[in-house]
């Protein structure tokens, strides 16, 4: 069960390879978590994901192999991963996700569908396995990896901030219909963040580290906060820059790199 | 029948579970039956999540007949009555509550399942004590149980958080009093290695005492405290030697306060001006029932004060041989700056055999801390470690944040509870999100 300060003990952990979904992890056992299920597409590295969640005190790891790019498995991955978790699961983090190359997809109908696939679909399908067995559970959170490149979409990167948009806005509604069934949700939306997904991005401001935005979400937990900005300050920030005229908003977010 | 959000009244860790309704014993079997996942649930007054279990059902017991007081003191209840309304029935016939804890909205069942204490577990123990038997249904049936009769059972069931049964009747012995009134001595101390030495050298003489700490203070005066201790007043010590019923609360919290409304610079102010305001030493002061045990039951909902996100209490106790541990775990938390109201100070006399009965014989300290700095988990499991070290404990009541690691080390008997539970509850239909978080569902 979690405690009082949200820190919960059982976690499942859709995409538990990404770089921020381990950082994440990472705190969770050295708090309270003694069982990890870790689903992921690369089972390499979700072997060492596994070793890390051991070393910072997890006692009981799974691991659970899905490709997020058929939203078919999306309700098998699921129900396995709870089936492993072995008990009422406090936690579940969504964090499937890929940035994809914009100048490359845009221009493609099969990989333009495929960030939406990823980023939207999957996680989509997923959400509604997840929500519907947290809700016969009675108890037990949601943590979908959002960002904020979905609070205004930019044209350098709109194949994942649409999907993304699309993403945290529905799960916006998803919150609400949870009032009074004992789930509820956090919606994270991390600034830029340095990781292997980054990797050779041009820095736009206020960008961070993985193991800020997991202290951000620990925050987030223990507050019991909706919506979790990474950087914190992040929230201000958009509150000017998605009522910026368009021209504007073009010229300032193109000078933050492609 | 309905599907509802339950919480703790630290409104800490909600969950969501259906809530059913039984007037007598075979009503309890036939909701245990169709049950999973079954616990019990009083007033809801445990801080954390042991009255709730998340996706099952929780029983409410409707049975809160109060029977008449015999001669010598003894009652029938059911385990659903309040002590509010025994209290309200029995005062008037110069009969009170052997054990009383710090609120009288809580059930006979709770303080069964809590084996609660009161100001004065030094002399007279907990609660167990009192209970001369009690009757019980488990998933294996329906049994009468007493020190004598499945001696194992009854103490598993005291202070075994609704883990062993649904308790549907007691027989308790109560207190003769011949007035309303206590009698109270109070002194003010400048730090605590005084007012626990004043404790320890004084505290047999007084039925009743209690000492309300300061842990935000730090330096010379850190600790500083104000003991209470006293007495049931005689009838020739007041006049008019009145046995008046308790009064209803008349202020009430009617909605959250902000969150942030306790931070430490507010509940700093708060114990400066409670530690200024108590007279430095005052003798025989008479005072009502209500407002020495249960001074907080004047306002409905105060936990509200403390917003949305909520608090936790955290009340460990630690043998005698270890009081430097109260003193390190005060300093800790005044160094660490989080806000801490006025933490409750006590002396335990000896324990009872019940294997998860909290009071161990030495001293406890209980401390309400609201929810929100960073800091305050780690605080917390911090202060764990220096209580298993110390050879003390957590109580079980008043948590919501433990680990299963931590509760087994403090509770050396938890094998020997789990073997009662396993015995009458084979397929492990009594739990609660307090026994998953901890463990204790039996295996
Ligand atoms: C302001 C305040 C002051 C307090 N002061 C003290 C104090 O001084 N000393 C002290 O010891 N405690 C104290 N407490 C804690 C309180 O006494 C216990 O938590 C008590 O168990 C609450 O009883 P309840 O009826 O509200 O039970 P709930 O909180 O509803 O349930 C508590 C436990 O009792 C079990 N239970 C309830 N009914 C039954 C039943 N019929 N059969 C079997 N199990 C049952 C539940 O399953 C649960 O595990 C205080 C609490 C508050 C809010």
């Amino acid at each position: 069960m979690k405690n009082a300060f949200g820190l919960p003990q059982r976690v499942v952990v859709l995409a538990g390879s990404s770089d921020i979904a381990r950082a994440i992890t990472k705190r969770l056992c050295a708090a309270r978590a003694h069982t990890v299920v870790l689903a992921g597409r690369n089972q390499q590295l979700l072997e060492e994901a596994s070793t890390e969640a051991l070393a910072f005190g997890a006692s009981h790891v799974e691991t659970v192999i899905f490709d997020a790019r058929d939203p078919s498995n999306a309700e098998r991955t699921v129900t396995t991963s709870f089936e492993k978790g072995g008990g009422a699961v406090d936690l579940v983090v969504v964090a499937v996700g890929m940035l994809g190359d914009q100048e490359r997809f845009q221009d493609d109908p099969a990989l333009a569908a495929e960030m939406a696939t990823v980023n939207f679909t999957w996680p989509v399908a997923a959400l509604a396995r997840v929500r519907s067995l947290l809700v016969a559970q009675g108890s037990g959170r949601i943590l979908v990896i959002s960002s904020v490149a979905g609070v205004r979409v930019r044209r350098a990167k709109y194949l994942y901030g649409g999907a993304k948009a699309g993403l945290d806005r529905l799960c916006v509604g998803l919150a609400d219909s949870l009032e009074g069934t004992g789930v509820s949700m956090h919606i994270m939306r991390p600034g830029h963040v340095r990781s292997r997904m980054t990797i050779g991005e041009k820095e736009p401001p206020f960008a961070t580290g993985v193991e800020d935005v997991a202290d951000d979400v620990m925050r987030g937990l223990a507050d019991r906060s909706p919506i979790i900005w990474s950087p914190p300050i992040l929230r201000y920030v958009f509150s000017v820059l998605r009522h910026l005229p368009a021209p504007l908003w073009r010229t300032v977010t193109d000078s933050m790199g492609r | 029948m309905s599907r509802v959000t339950l919480r703790g009244w630290g409104r800490t860790t909600p969950g969501v579970a259906t809530v059913r309704h039984a007037s007598n014993e075979s009503e309890i079997t036939a909701t245990l039956e169709s049950s999973r996942a079954l616990i019990a649930r009083g007033l809801g007054r445990s801080y954390g999540d042991a009255a709730q279990v998340s996706g099952g059902t929780v029983l409410v017991s409707d049975i809160s007949d109060v029977g008449p007081v015999d001669d010598e003191g003894v009652l029938d209840i059911g385990a659903g009555a309040s002590l509010d309304q025994l209290l309200t029935q029995c005062i008037p016939q110069g009969w009170f509550l052997p054990v009383t804890p710090g609120t009288r909205q809580v059930t006979i069942g709770g303080a069964i399942a809590a084996d609660v204490h009161g100001k004065n577990h030094h002399l007279d123990g907990s609660f167990a004590r009192h209970v001369l038997e009690m009757r019980i249904v488990t998933p294996s049936g329906p049994a009468t149980i007493s020190p004598d009769l499945d001696g194992e059972l009854f103490w598993a069931t005291m202070g075994g958080m609704g883990l062993t049964g649904v308790v549907s009747s007691v027989t308790l012995k109560l207190l003769k009093i011949e007035t309303d009134k206590v009698l109270v001595d109070t002194q003010r101390f400048s730090n605590l290695d005084e007012v626990m030495s004043e404790m320890t050298s004084g505290d047999e003489n007084f039925r009743y005492s209690v000492a309300w700490v300061d842990c935000m203070t730090r330096g010379a005066n850190m600790g500083r405290a104000v003991l209470t201790r006293g007495d049931h007043a005689r009838a020739n010590d007041v006049s008019p030697a009145s046995l008046r019923a308790p009064a209803p609360a008349r202020l009430t919290v009617p909605f959250d306060a902000p969150s942030g409304l306790l931070n430490r610079f507010t509940v700093q102010a708060f114990n400066e001006a409670w530690f200024r305001s108590s007279p430095r030493r005052q003798l025989a002061k008479p005072e009502s029932i209500s407002s020495f045990f249960h001074p907080l039951d004047g306002i409905r909902n105060w936990n509200r004060l403390y917003g949305r996100r909520g608090f936790v209490q955290y009340q460990f106790c630690v043998p005698e041989e270890s009081s430097d541990t109260v003193r390190h775990a005060i300093e800790h938390l005044s160094s660490s700056g989080v806000a801490s109201f006025l933490a409750v100070l006590k002396r335990f006399g000896p324990a009872n055999p019940g294997p998860l009965s909290f009071p161990l014989p030495g001293w406890t300290l209980a401390l309400d801390l609201p929810v929100g700095p960073a800091s305050l988990p780690q605080l917390l499991d911090d202060l764990d470690e220096m209580i298993v070290s110390a050879g003390g404990r957590i109580y079980l009541a008043k948590d919501a944040r433990l680990s299963p690691e931590k509760m087994r080390a403090m509770y050396p008997k938890l094998d020997a509870f789990l073997e009662v539970k396993n015995r009458v509850d084979p397929e492990h239909q009594l739990t609660s999100d307090l026994a998953r978080r901890l463990d204790l569902v039996g295996a």
